[in-house]
């Protein structure tokens, strides 16, 4: 199998990393030389094998829904690049 | 120059404890070190003055039952540090400042060792030579110009070079082992489950450890005594008994069954690699152990694997970093603009390679081929674990397939790079205990590590076989001061 320009380009777009004509062009043979080394499992036969999901088979505790951390709103805005004191800001979304 | 940087984590707890040293000398020491070394860029962010002002807290009403009393500890820059900077070595999170403390370094403090800075590492622990980091890359203390492994490579530079007593760092694929072997180092990833992933930058989350790297084995058994525990705060965190690791410790391993992988013969290797796992073989045996041949039939598919499941998780965990919370934003003509470019400008090109791997192998039509096919063959390779656990009690290889390479070798060839983490990737995969220790040099003078591998929660065993071994090879760093004028 192989990676073509237009398939790193959809790629880029699902991944919502912009990339121009010159790194989408180095894309494809970085991929195409991973995605070779990576076709090596098809030399294994798996159907009758159970996918491991989760290395460590625990079930999940449960615990009482208390709030820990209590007024860190200030401080967790003040990480954001744009806001108005009280919201993170973005570029308009609805016209 | 200073002895007191010198001294193992062990030597200067006891110092501190029979007040033949402050914690202000100690860390003073280390500070004044750590400003000689720029060369080295091992800090992304340094927190001196603060930590000679917790230094002097210290001093002014000691408290000498703690297991880290007063001892100043650098650690990786992937670790949420409260109040603190906490970058992941990338440009999308150059500004971001955590509200929290990771469960891992709060349980460190509370041993009452005082925070002296942020170390280096790969773009989001991404990276075998600590040269995809934002803040340039980073010299191994053992020759100029040659990188320290990674990604928790200013971790590593950090202990060999003295600038910290110890450390932590964190291994998804062999982040803590590869950067310990090549700085002539001891570093252990403990089982998936038994340190709090909580607070840690998230790279693969089904792979993520974080574990000690130290200048010794005694050393890493007390710092992995204090930042094991069991924590709600992380679904995947198991509650076991955990062993007093240094308390516990013992060079008695007399009648031990250690297993020796054929499968980790792999082409190519050097001779001089070989012939360190012979010496190991022999070490182990003088120490009374036995060894046994084993086959870990899947060896040659963790790899692959690893690079599906690994950018996979990847691809997820990174998907917040959009420029709306916290860190980097550019600036976009439109929302989905913003994300594209931000994402673009923010992330350097081994993790924005990565994130195009996961989202490609968990894309519609491609998820049962490559990542269902993955998560099988990583039931495979754990299986043979399991197998070889019935006959042995732990496992011995090479850490690396070659000692450190020079700065700039290998970035042209995402393959070769991988290739670095050829032994220690299965280990994570199977979520199994592995610790690095130095067994010799080759014939440039640069450390090679040894692997031991334990079954899950049996940290104590390989750590008490390290502890036998390291006995045994007595193996000297060669450290020069080169970048000290």
């Amino acid at each position: 199998m192989s990676i073509d320009l237009k398939t790193i380009k959809h790629i880029s777009k699902l991944s919502r990393i912009s990339v121009d004509e010159q790194r989408a062009k180095k894309l494809v043979g970085d991929l195409n030389s991973i995605f070779d080394f990576i076709e090596k499992l098809n030399e294994l036969k798996t159907e009758n094998v159970k996918p491991l999901t989760s290395i460590a088979e625990t079930t999940l505790k449960l615990r009482s829904d208390e709030v820990q951390s209590k007024n860190i709103r200030e401080q967790i805005i003040k990480n954001s690049p744009q806001d108005n004191e009280d919201y993170f800001v973005v570029p308009k979304v609805i016209e | 120059m200073s002895e007191i940087t010198k001294l193992s984590l062990t030597e200067l707890v006891e110092s501190i404890k029979n007040k033949k040293l402050s914690s202000s000398e100690v860390t003073k020491a280390f500070i004044e070190r750590s400003e000689k070394s720029k060369v080295l860029n091992a800090f992304i962010t340094k927190d001196f003055t603060s930590a000679l002002d917790k230094a002097k807290k210290f001093d002014q009403k000691p408290d000498l039952n703690l297991k880290l009393p007063g001892i100043p500890m650098a650690v990786k820059d992937l670790f949420c540090t409260k109040n603190v900077k906490t970058t992941a070595g990338s440009k999308i999170l150059n500004n971001f400042v955590p509200t929290y403390e990771s469960t891992v370094t709060e349980n460190i403090w509370s041993e009452g060792a005082i925070l002296l800075g942020k170390l280096n590492c790969d773009e989001f622990a991404m990276g075998s030579s600590n040269e995809t980091s934002f803040f340039g890359n980073v010299q191994n203390p053992i020759d100029k110009n040659l990188v320290p492994g990674g990604s928790s490579g200013g971790s590593a530079s950090a202990v060999a070079g003295q600038l910290t007593p110890i450390t932590i760092g964190t291994d998804t694929g062999g982040s803590i082992r590869q950067p310990a072997s090549f700085t002539g180092t001891v570093g252990l990833k403990p089982t998936y489950g038994s340190c709090s992933r909580y607070g840690i930058v998230a790279f693969a989350s089904s792979l993520d450890q974080a574990g000690p790297m130290a200048q010794n084995v005694k050393d890493c058994a007390l710092l992995q005594e204090v930042i094991s525990s069991f924590d709600v705060k992380d679904s995947t965190s198991i509650d076991f008994k955990r062993s007093h690791y240094s308390k516990d410790l013992t060079n008695n391993i007399k009648g031990k069954k250690i297993g020796i992988p054929k499968e980790y013969r792999v082409d190519g290797m050097p001779k001089e690699i070989e012939d360190l796992w012979q010496k190991g073989i022999e070490y182990v045996r003088d120490c009374g152990a036995e060894i046994i041949n084993i086959s870990l039939p899947h060896t040659s598919y963790a790899l692959p694997t690893y690079y599906i499941v690994a950018p996979a998780e990847a691809s997820s965990n990174l998907a917040r970093y959009d420029g709306v919370k916290y860190g980097y934003r550019a600036n976009g003509e439109n929302l989905i603009d913003m994300y594209e470019k931000t994402r673009s400008e923010g992330f350097g090109a081994e993790v924005q390679r990565r994130i195009m791997i996961g989202t490609y192998v968990l894309s519609s039509g491609y998820y049962d081929a490559y990542y269902l096919k993955a998560q099988k063959v990583r039931r495979l390779i754990k299986n043979d674990f399991d197998e070889a656990y019935k006959k042995v009690d732990a496992i011995l290889t090479p850490s690396t397939p070659s000692s450190a390479f020079k700065i700039g070798e290998k970035t042209n060839d995402p393959v070769s790079m991988y290739l670095n983490d050829i032994f220690t990737v299965p280990v994570n995969l199977a979520g199994l205990p592995g610790i690095s220790i130095p067994a010799g040099h080759d014939a440039k003078g640069y450390p090679l590590g040894l692997q031991i591998i334990g079954k899950a929660f049996d940290e104590q065993n390989i750590l008490n076989i390290a502890f036998a071994m390291e006995e045994k090879i007595n193996f000297k760093n060669k450290i020069t001061d080169w970048w000290i004028k």
